[in-house]
């Protein structure tokens, strides 16, 4: 009898604990609660309930401490300072699988903070764990150690070192391969992280034989999955042209095109990074995407979306145009330099603003041909404007004032050289005064309209400092006309003509 | 009048030596003017001559420098066809060729084209299939909610929930609940919630939390045992809900012999990449000498037969006889092992 009594104290003590342990670990989903739970010291109290005999209490207690620590990393810290990861480390490798994903949880909270809390993790053996549990056979607690190491590779690449040293990449590789989505997505995330940091750790993640199963996962339909697939891919052609070359010899292109019409609108936007990043290493690969027709699948993306995401999808094209001219004419003839105006135009972020006029810049440069076709956009006049406006940011100022000369260089359409004439300041006046000079001498039809439009009355306006290189290129001008066209047309001249009158002796 | 006439007689005497005098000089003249008369009319006549040469001379070479201008011209315009063609044959392939980067970009219009076309279609196509998926899905949420609340159709005397007497018609659902057939809800709501992702392990807590609020668990529900030889309700249950395990010769597929063998086939057709293999001193022990035993009394060799090679080396002795099977079918010798009711042959 008193025997039972005594059981039952164990019992009931035992209900007490299990009681808090979860009821705590409901509380710590909400965030409004973390704050007085972690007044009242959850910590401390939960500390020890982590070595408890039970196991599901253990388990319940590592699950609440993970959602503690995920919350701020106040908690996180404090959860480093009690000591309590190398018990978590210790208890990855021996206990069950509810053990080992409620431990890789807390991993994973305590590390995503800051490099400072995932180098603490790191210090205290929870790589050597985390690979371990990466070789289990539950897909839950591989999701939970990949998902931990890939927030600790994601700080520096330093730590991405240390995760790569463990030997973590052979087995992610592995874990992209399983059936479950969800592992897949983790595996994928990670890898992504860990290549993002620098060329030899790319090339460690793709020694692992990545790309050809990252490859095979671009059709699949889930958008989370593309989402990290095209991230992780774009991390690792970033680095150099061997690694885009190698991506591009997945055969990716052209089942890539489809994926930029996936409704997600990330999957897009990782799509059109992906291509950025293979294009702007090297002529032939730019090449390579206009011949399957990706500069037409950019344009329509461009078309439909809104905002911050574009951003890639611009670099693109410009990276593409700044090879050379015959691919730049492959972006004009693909209908770019309108829908680039339209971004130009819509967008309101000077960072994009400047990302489209440096695009348009490189489109023009070439030669007259491309210089006309920017120009008959009307985008002269709003470089024009951006580089005016005391509102636009240095960045945009400094780029549009170097793709309108750029342009201006190049340009031999008239008519759209002409509104420059009567905004610009001195410094772009120069030049297209000088495009003027280059062209007027050779051309009757462009002289009679450069009059009648009124070009001239405004050339003869402009004040130029005797021996500049402007004065040159107005007398240079001023010599494609008879002279009395050009002095009806400098200023003052009605009031020379009335002086005359007054010096008029009638007959 | 005489006077006259003696002075013309006179005269005639004069006239007359006049006249020979005259004569003679103009006989002994004559010579020398006629030198000098020819030699005048030969200069004038050649001149008259050289004049008229250097006058054809003149328009021959007017008629000679029209001629070589001409020819010279025309060969001109035929090496300027010739280097017309060269230059730009050099160009368009050392330097830059127009018609092939306008072919290109005309080829890349239509690729985009083409491309664009199909990216619509594709997300149409996509598009449509989600919609497929999600109005699926619907359906399937319908069915089931359905079986479940089967007991909300209506009966003869009672209209249902979904049979309204104020509508002319009653409501989808009904049609719907009168269509399937009735489900009674799955077991255990713990089941459910652990499908749903709920990750705290509970295996024994919601026992333990009911005995911690008190409560105790329900007694097991008492049957009356039937009296006879009859075998546990939960075996019976296993025994006739036994999924099927085909036997291995069922698993087998009838043409494994010959799949077996294209198999086989084809690892020698992979693997087999050289024909000689390097094999270093692999011949070394064959041309060695048999050494004789010392303790046998006669000098054979061994014999090839039965330690190198197995096959008959007379082929009288195969006349009657089928050739070797390599690979066999299955052997069904422990097909029933473990499977049956009994408990014969499972030794501990």
């Amino acid at each position: 009898m008193s025997q039972r009594q005594v059981l039952q104290v164990f019992e009931q003590y035992q209900k007490a604990r299990t009681q808090f342990v979860q009821t705590v670990a409901e509380l710590a989903t909400r965030p409004q609660n973390i704050e007085t739970l972690q007044n009242a010291g959850v910590m401390s109290l939960l500390r020890p309930l982590l070595l408890d005999i039970v196991p599901t209490i253990q388990q319940t207690s590592a699950l609440a401490l993970g959602r503690l620590a995920n919350y701020n990393d106040d908690l996180a810290e404090a959860v480093v300072k009690g000591d309590i990861l190398p018990q978590l480390v210790y208890s990855l490798a021996e206990q069950n699988r509810f053990y080992k994903k409620a431990a890789a949880f807390v991993l994973r909270a305590v590390a995503k903070h800051s490099p400072t809390l995932a180098q603490a993790v790191v210090d205290c053996g929870g790589l050597d764990a985390l690979v371990i549990s990466l070789e289990e056979f539950d897909p839950g607690v591989k999701e939970a150690a990949a998902w931990a190491l890939g927030y600790i590779a994601r700080h520096n690449g330093h730590l991405s070192q240390a995760v790569v040293d463990a030997g973590a990449v052979p087995l992610l590789v592995l874990c992209i391969q399983e059936p479950e989505v969800a592992l897949k997505r983790i595996a994928a995330s990670a890898l992504s992280d860990i290549a993002k940091h620098s060329p030899e750790l790319a090339q460690t993640v793709v020694d692992a034989g990545a790309i050809a199963h990252l490859s095979q996962m671009i059709l699949n339909p889930d958008a989370k999955l593309k989402r990290q697939v095209f991230s992780a891919l774009s991390q690792i052609s970033k680095h150099s042209v061997d690694l885009a070359e190698m991506v591009v010899e997945a055969e990716i292109f052209p089942s890539i095109l489809v994926c930029l019409r996936d409704p997600d609108e990330y999957v897009r936007k990782n799509v059109t990074t992906l291509m950025r990043e293979i294009t702007k290493h090297t002529p032939e690969l730019s090449q390579l995407v206009v011949n399957t027709g990706g500069v037409a699948a950019v344009i329509d993306y461009l078309g439909e979306c809104q905002g911050g995401v574009r951003l890639p999808g611009i670099m693109m094209l410009g990276y593409v145009a700044a090879h050379s001219e015959n691919l730049a004419m492959a972006v004009i003839v693909s209908k770019g330099v309108p829908q680039l105006a339209i971004c130009l135009s819509e967008e309101s972020e000077d960072h994009i603003k400047a990302a489209t006029v440096w695009a348009f810049g490189q489109i023009g440069r070439h030669t007259p041909e491309h210089a006309r076709a920017v120009a008959a956009a009307h985008v002269l006049p709003k470089l024009l404007a951006l580089y005016m406006d005391p509102d636009s940011s240095e960045d945009l100022q400094i780029k549009a004032k170097k793709a309108l000369k750029s342009i201006l260089q190049k340009c031999t359409h008239l008519p759209a050289l002409e509104p420059l004439l009567y905004e610009a300041p001195s410094n772009i006046l120069k030049h297209v005064v000088y495009q003027f000079s280059k062209v007027l001498p050779h051309d009757s039809k462009a002289r009679r309209l450069f009059v009648t439009s009124g070009g001239l009355k405004k050339v003869q306006e402009i004040k130029a400092d005797v021996g500049s290189a402007l004065q040159e290129y107005i007398n240079s001008i001023n010599n494609c006309y008879p002279e009395e066209i050009v002095r009806y047309y400098s200023p003052g001249y009605s009031e020379t003509l009335l002086e005359r009158i007054d010096k008029y002796q009638p007959v | 009048r005489m006077a006259r006439l003696v002075k013309l007689q006179n005269e005639i005497e004069r006239i007359k030596e006049k006249y020979f005098t005259r004569n003679r000089f103009a006989e002994e003249n004559r010579q020398r003017e006629n030198e000098a008369a020819i030699k005048i009319q030969s200069w004038f006549r050649g001149w008259q001559v050289r004049a008229y040469l250097s006058h054809l001379h003149w328009k021959a070479t007017i008629i000679q420098k029209i001629w070589r201008g001409f020819r010279a011209r025309a060969r001109f315009r035929q090496t300027v066809k010739i280097q017309r063609r060269w230059r730009g044959y050099y160009v368009r392939k050392y330097v830059h060729n127009y018609y092939a980067r306008r072919r290109y970009m005309e080829g890349l219009i239509r690729k985009n084209e083409e491309i664009r076309r199909d990216l619509v279609d594709f997300s149409e196509f996509q598009r449509r299939e989600r919609e497929q998926i999600a109005m699926d899905r619907e359906e399937q949420k319908k069915t089931v909610q359905a079986q479940r609340m089967h007991f909300l159709l209506s009966t003869k005397q009672c209209p249902g929930v979904f049979n309204s007497p104020f509508k002319p018609e009653p409501d989808e659902m009904e049609l719907r609940l009168r269509r399937t057939k009735p489900q009674p809800p799955t077991a255990s709501p713990r089941e459910r919630d652990s499908r749903l992702g709920n990750r705290i392990p509970s295996t024994h807590s919601s026992a333990s939390i009911a005995r911690a609020h008190g409560a105790q668990p329900l007694p097991p529900i008492p049957i009356k045992k039937p009296q006879g030889p009859f075998r546990e309700a939960a075996e019976v249950w296993a025994q006739r809900h036994r999924s099927l395990e085909p036997s291995l010769r069922v698993q087998t597929s009838i043409t494994d012999l010959e799949e077996a063998q294209d198999q086989l086939r084809l690892e020698e057709w992979r693997n087999r990449t050289v024909d000689t293999l390097f094999q270093p001193f692999s011949k070394a022990h064959q041309n060695r000498r048999y050494e004789r035993m010392i303790h046998t009394s006669s000098s054979f060799q061994p014999v090839p037969y039965g330690n190198k090679h197995f096959r008959e080396e007379r082929p009288d002795n195969l006349l009657g006889k089928k050739p070797f099977n390599r690979v066999f079918t299955t052997c069904q010798v422990f097909d029933k092992f473990g499977r049956l009711f009994s408990n014969a042959g499972k030794i501990v």
